[in-house]
């Protein structure tokens, strides 16, 4: 394993500090937690409803790096691929709160859901009023009662968007809890891997594929795909992708918008690539592209790969998207 | 059957012993079906109770369960450390009623773990371990047999909550991490009462 490290024990209170003090004007860290709270002027001036999220760490910019004016208000990091523990949850409500209640946003997995609820029932404790939606937008995996359910993936940064956007706005926080949960139905995620992260802890990759191969499936945390076949041209992983995921959508009219999220290892170059054939792609099958994002929005670690999320979007939530934020990464 | 404080500390200290010695092994088992690191988050855990049982004396079994719970939630992370740090707040809450069997207390925790994980038996999860040794307390059958019946109906079943349940079939014949955390939590338990 060669990562620029300097102890695996420390790499998530090293990497929160650098990210703090290259961003001094827009976040701050909490002290005595690895969580960042928003510190641009706009976050005293204009009350509104707090926004928080986190995860595990590994996943860079995804939470840190979307805390600012209109989008998140805190976020709260846990070790590499571990959810945060309640009190460090805690701690970012508490700070964000203006009287106004604040909603937390989760990714569904039973690590993050079972910490953030215990962090709300904590803040309820002090009176605060609290919403949660849980993102689960994978549909690599089935949406059984016999599992943890889908997961939770690179729409994430999609629904904190919009949802920041709208708190900004002056929406109250029962609106907003509707709103997030209206937007997490619409969207859709799947992803490829070409090569699996490596855990600092572990020190080699979760899985291996041969040199030609890629998976198809793939989680933000190394879990396994539904199917491993040989690499073929970008025009028809997108194809595959596309083909996939308007599957989820009986309609397939009005607007929709569309994410190509790099995993972490995989150039940008290739990612433009794949969002050319993608937006091909649609355009033949008619739907109507009103937003497209491309970029390392939601990675895992230095997996090599790419994920497709595909949202149908009412003309507010394409608005919200385009709205300009004061953020470090989106 | 009650749990006396002098008793109860032995036991949370048998149990942080034992995470801290089977690492390795916890990982091992979530490697196999999770991500890898049940043993590395428990040992965190365990560091943390010890450290926090040393800053500050426990002087009634209250607050033994929830400096243990306390040091659990805020240091084992994952799914782990909600489940752990319920199941021990809710017997440290239970525990202030004197007249609590320990038969019940270990009914509560079990009860904790229902509501926190939203699951129950069945699932291949730390619950399939708990129910079992909380009813052979109740019928006073309560002895390492119970544990190691548990273990392997464990490792038959298909998991349904979790990442495990995502492996679906193919979660069978492996033994849940976090069963086995919590099978040295009742093998210390059984150390405690043999004495």
């Amino acid at each position: 394993m060669k990562k620029i490290i300097n102890n695996v024990e420390d790499i998530v209170p090293e990497m929160i500090s650098g990210l703090v003090r290259t961003n001094a004007d827009l976040v701050k860290q909490i002290d005595g937690t690895t969580a960042v709270v928003r510190n641009d002027p706009k976050f005293k001036e204009n009350k509104q409803v707090g926004i928080v999220s986190g995860g595990g760490s590994g996943h860079e910019p995804l939470h840190a790096g979307y805390v600012g004016d209109g989008m998140l208000s805190a976020a709260v990091a846990g070790e590499v691929f571990t959810s945060p523990t309640p009190d460090q949850i805690y701690e970012a409500i508490t700070a964000v709160d203006q009287g106004q209640g604040v909603l937390l946003i989760v990714k569904n997995y039973s690590g993050d859901v079972m910490n953030f609820d215990m962090a709300k029932e904590m803040a309820e404790a002090d009176d605060i009023e609290i919403k949660t939606i849980v993102v689960d937008d994978d549909i690599s995996v089935k949406n059984s009662e016999f599992t943890q359910g889908k997961r939770g993936v690179a729409g994430t940064a999609l629904v904190e968007k919009i949802v920041g956007a709208a708190a900004r706005s002056g929406m109250n926080l029962a609106d907003l809890a509707t709103l997030g949960q209206k937007v997490i139905d619409n969207i859709k995620t799947i992803g490829i891997a070409l090569h699996a992260a490596t855990v600092p802890a572990v020190g080699h990759p979760g899985f291996e594929l041969g040199d030609d191969e890629i998976e198809y499936g793939i989680g933000i945390h190394n879990e396994r795909g539904y199917a491993v076949e040989k690499i073929r041209p970008a025009k028809e992983l997108a194809n595959e992708l596309i083909e996939k995921i308007l599957k989820e959508f009986s309609d397939q009219s009005g607007d929709f918008a569309i994410l190509v999220n790099g995993m972490g290892g995989t150039p940008l170059m290739e990612q433009y690539i794949f969002a050319n054939d993608v937006l091909n792609e649609l355009a033949a099958k008619k739907v109507k592209v009103s937003f497209s994002k491309v970029g390392n929005l939601v990675t895992s670690l230095d997996m090599q790969g790419i994920s497709l999320t595909i949202m149908k979007a009412d003309a507010d939530w394409i608005k919200y998207l385009k709205e300009p934020v004061t953020t470090i990464a989106w | 059957m009650k749990l006396e404080l002098v008793d109860a500390k032995k036991w949370i200290t048998l149990f942080v012993e034992k995470l801290e010695s089977n690492q390795t092994i916890l990982n091992e088992l979530d490697t196999a079906i999770g991500d890898g690191d049940h043993g590395t988050n428990m040992k965190r855990g365990a560091e943390a109770v010890t450290a926090a049982l040393e800053k500050k004396e426990p002087e009634t079994l209250a607050d033994l369960y929830k400096t243990t719970a306390f040091a659990m939630i805020q240091k084992v992370g994952g799914a782990s450390g909600p489940l752990y740090g319920t199941a021990f707040l809710d017997m440290s809450k239970a525990v202030k009623n004197d007249d609590l069997e320990l038969s019940d207390l270990i009914q509560i925790g079990t009860d904790g773990l229902k509501r926190r994980g939203e699951s129950d038996t069945g699932m291949k999860t730390m619950i399939d371990v708990w129910q079992p040794v909380s009813d052979a307390l109740k019928a006073d059958k309560f002895d390492q047999s119970v544990i190691d019946a548990a273990l392997e109906n464990v490792k038959g079943l298909v998991a349904t909550k979790g990442r495990a349940s995502y492996l679906e079939e193919k979660s069978k014949g492996h033994i849940d991490p976090g069963a086995q955390s919590s099978a040295y939590l009742f093998e210390s338990l059984i150390e405690v009462l043999g004495e």
